[in-house]
């Protein structure tokens, strides 16, 4: 049986994470993933904004980790050539209620150390976001928010953890864990590992892997979905801005902003339920959205949307972070990651390195990413690409291959899009269906296809 | 690089162009198509018939795609497979991108021929799960007939157009055995005897039923049924999207060429011209959808366009009229511009309505009604109304009075 010094449960954006830091600290890592790939749980589906903490809970764990997740991405990005969109964010005010809610909203930004924001009253709003709907009241800007690749961030740590001697092992659940002294022996759906620290970073699942690790839990994950509208690339050009409503005590709202792959988002709503399994789209909701996302920038009415998705976030009955060391066991738990996991990841991370007591590290590789910014220098601009495979997203053959035969690779198609984009434009399909299949045939764990026609 | 002539897209619209404008010496032509092969999307069509228009015979869609290319090859023309146009300036100038990097190709006129594609299940508003399994039927011929695999062994299909009986017969030939046909209006969409398809293979249609939301996490697990299926569960293991098609029109969009709404394709005069100078479009990118024989014709008409306007001897657009369209029942009609006579003009007005009605078509000018035609037509299907040689001046107005 393989022995490591740390095995992480779940390779979702935080788990990743937690994989490179321990990784580059010189830890012999094993990473579980249930999935056939990758950032298949709640890391699939979220706004791609890399968060500067202005709103998060004041004094917390969670902004801590978002501040210094923040700052860590900015110093790395560009070794690994991850996108990095400094467009800013602006909180607008509709109503009485939430113009009286500015002031309080901005005091706790300054005090959570995001001291560059810039009141604006409703004439610089429309000079600054010309689509924007005129009865628009006031605001305040955000100068450092940022948005980012969700994935090829993910991807990036993942990669690094794997130069640095990590493994991945993916299809691999939790069944069963036995503490047998100094060290866990967990037996998963791929093999048994043994190693001397667990750290659940199960994510939907973090409760359900805490009571096989100890046989109960200290929390409950309690899901809550979101479901976000992509409009087509045009839209994009609607919004400069990340634009974000003032925050109810319910929910923080539906947010409007471009993503860096050049579309434009709506979303998500914030439903409660108790399945962590299905994230459901619900039509309605979908043209309600569509009609929230028109009263904030009516000129989205004429625009058509490519696709849509549902991402479940792993809330628990706290809404802090449930992060939590048990060093005489050989335990770490990093529960209750919700919306905020993208931006405070590598925090995490060096949190809890730091509750380990291991050294830093200095890392000896680094990944180049393929860059899927749309405004950047896409690889079907740089000869020998192979030609394009997706049209509507422009992927060339070259990346394609290169995806499946990453540190990582890509085990199914949705793991192939997360790494690409393929499929993920606007035709979502008709075009490239038969020649990804064909080009990956024998190649995922799991496949696009049933095996040939005549065989049953 | 440089050409006289540019046509984007090698299918059948773009091919036909291709051809006509080498047999009439109209200059050189260059074809850039962006899949490997030339031939658009008859090349995985696995059925017949094609072909009778254009060569006299009946043919399968692979060997009806090789006699298109080689019937371009043959007038002279130049195939770049393996290419796509990423923006369209002026010039005309187009920017491409191939296996080794970018270029521009400069052309005195440039044909737009994007063809169509089917509207996702997002554009249909299907909520639900997001499983491995759903497609257009644009992947599931070419799985199966580009690839030899099957993506799914029982499907439900979504739509009654013509594609969704020819998706039928590829789900047969592939031993794919679909669960039911699902339309969401009161009647199959697709004229008689291929509606009658699903009776002989035994596959039920459910009418004014629609899907509200698909199952599944890794594959398709079933669906939800809503309107007369109400509230109804169905195993499957796949969904197939047919249908609902709109214009492969994004890079026209993207480089400020003007957009019909309804059409989902670009504005155009009689000439295919758009709003962009010396660019014209021409095939299922102007209207979607119609057949390969009809996109074929349209190329071959779009050839004498250019080929005129390239000899300076097209009537000038600032003779064009306004068509507007009065009534709720036009979902579109197109040429959206009327120009006075000339070579390679279209000869009638194209239109769809929205839904099943009888009536009488009339076009008018000035008050005067100038062309008018019967009709009983239903969603999704293919009307014209003759033109008049030398229109006068003043807007045209499109109606129609419904019998009563």
């Amino acid at each position: 049986m393989a022995g490591y010094d740390v095995a992480i449960v779940g390779a979702g954006i935080v788990g990743c994470a937690l994989a490179r830091r321990f990784a580059i600290d010189g830890a012999r890592v094993v990473l579980l993933e249930k999935a056939h790939d990758v950032l298949d749980g709640a890391s699939k589906g979220n706004s791609a904004i890399l968060h500067t903490g202005f709103d998060a809970p004041a004094n917390s764990l969670e902004l801590d980790c978002i501040k210094a997740g923040y700052a860590e991405y900015v110093e790395i990005h560009r070794r690994m050539n991850l996108p990095l969109d400094r467009c800013g964010a602006l909180v607008l005010a509709w109503n009485d209620e939430q113009v009286a809610a500015l002031p309080g909203l901005m005091a706790q930004a300054r005090e959570n150390g995001v001291e560059d924001i810039q009141p604006m009253d409703r004439a610089s709003l429309l000079r600054a976001e010309p689509q924007l709907a005129h009865r628009v009241r006031a605001g305040f800007r955000v100068p450092r928010e940022a948005l980012i690749d969700p994935w090829s961030a993910a991807h990036a740590y993942l990669y690094q953890a794997v130069q640095h001697g990590a493994e991945l092992r993916c299809r691999a659940a939790l069944t069963a864990a036995d503490r047998l002294g100094e060290r866990w022996r967990l037996d998963t759906t791929a093999g048994a590992v043994e190693a001397g620290l667990v750290i659940n970073a199960a994510g939907l699942w973090g409760d359900h892997v805490e009571r096989i690790l100890t046989g109960e839990s200290w929390f409950q994950i309690r899901p809550r979905k979101g479901q976000f509208v992509v409009y087509d690339k045009p839209a994009a050009a609607l919004a400069r801005h990340i634009l974000l409503p003032v925050p109810s005590k319910i929910t923080k709202g539906v947010v409007v902003c471009r993503t860096v792959f050049g579309n434009l988002i709506v979303g998500p709503t914030a439903e409660e339920q108790d399945s962590r399994e299905v994230a459901s789209l619900d039509s309605q909701t979908m043209r309600d959205l569509q009609k929230t996302g028109e009263t904030i920038l009516p000129a989205l009415a004429g625009h058509e949307v490519t696709a849509a998705y549902a991402g479940l976030r792993p809330a628990t009955e706290e809404k802090g972070y449930r992060i939590r060391a048990d060093l005489s066991r050989g335990l770490v738990t990093v529960g209750g990651i919700r919306s905020t996991g993208l931006s405070a990841a590598l925090g995490i991370a060096r949190h809890v390195a730091d509750l380990v007591g291991l050294r830093a590290g200095e890392a000896q590789h680094w990944p180049h990413m393929p860059m899927l910014a749309q405004e950047a220098q896409r690889d079907f601009l740089q000869p020998g690409n192979g030609g394009i495979a997706c049209h509507c997203e422009l992927v060339t053959r070259r990346e394609i291959e290169a995806a499946m035969s990453a540190p990582a690779p890509a085990n199914s198609l949705a793991g192939l899009k997360r790494r690409t984009r393929v499929t993920m434009g606007r035709c979502q399909g008709f075009g490239c269906t038969a020649e990804l299949s064909r080009m990956t045939e024998g190649r995922f764990t799991q496949p696009m296809t049933r095996g040939d026609p005549d065989a049953d | 690089m440089q050409t006289d002539i540019a046509i984007i897209g090698a299918g059948p619209a773009g091919l036909g162009a291709a051809a006509e404008l080498g047999r009439i010496g109209a200059g050189h032509v260059t074809v850039i198509e962006r899949e490997q092969v030339p031939g658009g999307v008859p090349r995985h069509c696995g059925h017949s018939p094609f072909g009778m228009r254009e060569f006299h015979r009946i043919m399968g869609g692979k060997t009806y795609a090789a006699r298109l290319t080689a019937a371009a090859e043959a007038g002279g023309a130049t195939i770049m497979c393996n290419t796509t146009v990423t923006a369209l300036a002026d010039g005309p100038e187009l920017q491409l991108t191939g296996p080794e990097g970018t270029f521009t190709l400069s052309a005195r006129a440039v044909l737009i021929a994007t063809g169509t594609r089917e509207a996702s299940r997002v554009q249909r508003m299907i909520g639900g799960q997001k499983p491995g399994g759903v497609i257009p039927t644009g992947a599931l011929q070419g799985l199966v007939h580009l690839n030899k695999q099957v993506p799914f062994r029982r499907p439900v299909i979504l739509g009654t157009e013509l594609v969704s009986f020819s998706a039928l017969l590829t789900c047969r030939q592939a031993g794919i055995k679909p669960v039911a046909m699902i339309e969401q209006g009161p009647h199959v969409i697709a004229r008689s005897p291929a509606a009658l398809l699903p009776r002989v293979l035994g596959v039920p249609i459910h009418l004014n039923t629609n899907i509200a939301a698909i199952h599944g996490r890794e594959r398709v697990t079933g669906v939800t049924l809503t309107g007369a299926q109400g509230g109804r569960e169905l195993e499957c293991d796949g969904v197939l999207l047919t249908g609902a098609f709109r214009s492969e029109a994004a890079l026209l969009a993207a480089s400020g060429g003007v957009i019909d709404t309804a059409s989902t394709g670009p504005v155009v005069d009689s000439f295919g011209r758009i709003s962009m100078p010396g660019y014209f479009a021409a095939g299922n990118l102007l209207r979607p959808v119609e057949t390969a024989g009809a996109s074929w014709a349209e190329g071959k008409r779009a050839a004498h366009a250019i080929h005129a306007f390239l000899r300076d001897e097209l009537p000038d657009r600032s003779l064009n009229q306004t068509l507007t369209i009065a009534s709720d029942t036009i979902r579109y009609a197109l040429p959206q511009h009327i120009a006075p006579s000339g070579p390679g003009r279209h000869q009638q007005i194209l239109l769809r309505v929205t839904r099943p009605v009888k009536g009488e078509l009339r076009l008018s000018q000035n008050g005067q009604i100038i062309s008018r035609r019967r009709v009983n037509a239903m969603p999704e299907r293919r009307i014209t109304l003759d033109l008049p040689e030398q229109p006068g001046t003043g807007a045209f107005v499109l109606s129609l009075e419904e019998a009563a």
